[in-house]
């Protein structure tokens, strides 16, 4: 269980992490100051297992991993999204940041407790009872989230092995 | 047969491309910068397996170089010791990215070049496929030599008409932008046709492409023709022949016709790139910082565009006023033409050619309360420095005459007849 930090629309990746923070790709270091110019107390008091949710296109802008990063380093569990931007899809999936897509939005307020489950999908609003299921992904891209990223997929397959 | 997206996909692999189809290509270059190289660097050693082809591997210090702090040298430091020990030969610290990698020829038609900036659409002006990427994913690409793709369904944008004076090609692309959305294009290709893209030289066709990234397309697309050629023969190392890449019996996914004769000067209004509005309603709106410059707007002829305007004047006197060229070879021609001097005179401010104050890393930041008007292709909250400032997008012409009277001024007011 985690708790809900809730974002608008098109969230883009220098909200995520504004450049002149990316000097450094250390997770940690990045993570300190994400969300830093619109939700200053996210990094100051996310928990592990925490849950962001957002509306469509989150991820726009700048193809800058660190955003993904920055997410996975503060140690948030997934994001749940209507939409995502698409270099911003491709670098969660490979680094190894859990993303689901689902519309979950109207029906969320920030610091409701969610129960995510990663395998199936699920999602579980615990503060007002609703539930939801996430849509699948395709089955190639499964093959990276599963080795942990495309790094970790690399090390023991071939590019070609995701076909 | 198809779009220009399955056209060159279909070239690529030997056999009819249809979009849908999950696809695994070589990537005939993998681009990165001093911002995106270090992950990239990152990945590839922790897989640790050789580099498939060095020759494919591009890499640009422009982000911010010279480095403007300890902590960026250090990084660049370790980007050169990797290309070192690699022997890595496309090394180039002469401007922005994407307008080197046109100049030095690695941008022709048909290609397949994944870049680790998502401005990388830039190179579909040329009839290549240029796709924003991830570092890790460019990395895992230089040693796999591939990658994989779903080809995309295409929007095609048709433009028909001409400009009235004052207007460019930005300000068309700023109105696409206000039509479509910031999110109107994703995943998709978009192509850009018509008789006003035919009559368009490369500079003003460039932003089509560049600017597709705003309306989150995966990669934006202009068929190949006589100005394509003759540009990639006269303006660039690039070698041909040059494959005339056109759509052929496309089928496309949504089709789009504007008329661009009633298109007015356009700016993209603080927070985001789809706030477009004719530039009369922002006029008057007082300017702190003019920025022209760019893998947008930062091309010779933009630059020359603003000297016209802004020759024998003064900038505004509390108004920043910055023009930093695409490249070491914009910059000469400045110099040459006469266009240093000009600028010089006005009282504006020759930064490093590169991308500088676009991404808020040095050279140009704004103050909590500041107001920019710009030539770059986004204008997000904390852009520029301060989430308290304000970012205004528009034409080289448009920020000239902001850059003279100190607030958003429509250019015609200064243009000759």
């Amino acid at each position: 269980m985690g708790k809900v930090w809730k974002f608008g629309h098109n969230v883009n990746t220098d909200v995520i992490i504004p450049a002149r923070y990316n000097i450094t790709i250390d997770e940690k270091e990045l993570a300190k100051n994400v969300f830093c110019e619109v939700k200053p107390d996210y990094a100051k008091t996310v928990n592990p297992g925490d849950v962001i949710v957002a509306g469509d296109n989150f991820g726009c802008g700048s193809s800058r991993e660190h955003a993904p990063i920055a997410i996975k380093g503060s140690g948030a569990k997934c994001i749940i999204a209507k939409s995502y931007a698409r270099i911003f899809f491709r670098n969660a999936i490979n680094i190894g940041l859990p993303i689901l897509e689902c519309d979950v939005y109207d029906d969320v307020q920030e610091g409701d407790e969610f129960d995510v489950n990663l395998e199936t999908g699920i999602i579980r609003n615990i503060t007002n009872g609703k539930e939801f299921q996430a849509k699948p992904l395709p089955e190639f891209v499964l093959k990276i989230v599963n080795a942990g990223g495309i790094v970790n997929f690399l090390k023991s397959h071939n590019i070609e092995e995701l076909q | 047969m198809g779009t220009l997206v399955e056209e060159i996909f279909s070239r690529k692999l030997g056999r009819p491309v249809k979009a849908g189809e999950i696809v695994m290509v070589d990537v005939d270059y993998m681009m990165t910068h001093d911002n995106t190289s270090p992950l990239a660097i990152k990945a590839f050693r922790d897989i640790g397996k050789p580099i498939m082809d060095k020759d494919r591997v591009v890499i640009h210090f422009d982000h911010a170089y010279p480095a403007p702090n300890v902590l960026a040298a250090e990084t660049q430091k370790k980007i050169v010791d990797f290309m070192k020990e690699q022997s890595i030969k496309n090394f180039y610290h002469q401007g922005i990215c994407h307008q080197v990698m046109i100049e030095e020829g690695f941008v022709t038609p048909g290609k397949i070049i994944i870049g680790g900036d998502s401005h990388s659409n830039t190179y579909g002006a040329f009839g290549c496929f240029g796709v924003g990427f991830g570092s890790t994913e460019i990395g895992v690409a230089w040693i796999s030599g591939k990658t994989w793709f779903r080809v995309p369904e295409t929007i095609h944008i048709k433009l028909t008409g001409k400009n009235l004076p004052g207007s460019y090609a930005k300000d068309v692309m700023i109105y696409v932008a206000g039509k479509l959305g910031m999110d109107g294009a994703t995943y998709k290709s978009v192509e850009f046709s018509g008789e006003y893209i035919d009559r368009l030289p490369m500079h003003e066709r460039i932003i089509f492409p560049n600017m597709s990234t705003e309306i989150g397309a995966k990669c934006g697309l202009i068929a190949v023709d006589d100005t394509t050629i003759k540009f990639l023969e006269n303006e660039t190392k690039a070698e041909g022949p040059f494959e005339k890449i056109v759509p052929v019996n496309p089928r496309y996914e949504r089709e789009i016709e504007i008329n661009v004769d009633e298109i007015e000067p356009q700016v993209a209004c603080h927070p985001d790139v789809d706030n477009a509005r004719p530039l009369k309603d922002v006029e008057g709106l007082p300017i702190d910082e003019v920025f022209l410059g760019t893998c947008t707007n930062g091309r010779y002829e933009d630059i020359e565009i603003f000297a016209d305007i802004i020759k024998g004047k003064k900038v505004s006197r509390f108004t920043r006023v910055l023009v930093n060229p695409a490249s070491r070879n914009v910059l000469q021609k400045m110099i040459d033409k006469g266009l240093v001097k000009i600028l010089q005179d006005a009282g504006v401010t020759i930064g490093v050619t590169g991308c500088g104050a676009c991404i808020g890393r040095h050279a140009g930041l704004l103050a909590p309360g500041e107001k920019a008007f710009t030539t770059m292709n986004r204008n997000f909250v904390g852009r520029m420095g301060s989430a308290e400032a304000e970012i205004y997008l528009g034409s080289p012409a448009a920020a000239a005459a902001t850059a003279i009277e100190g607030k958003i001024t429509d250019p015609r007011k200064y243009m000759r007849a």
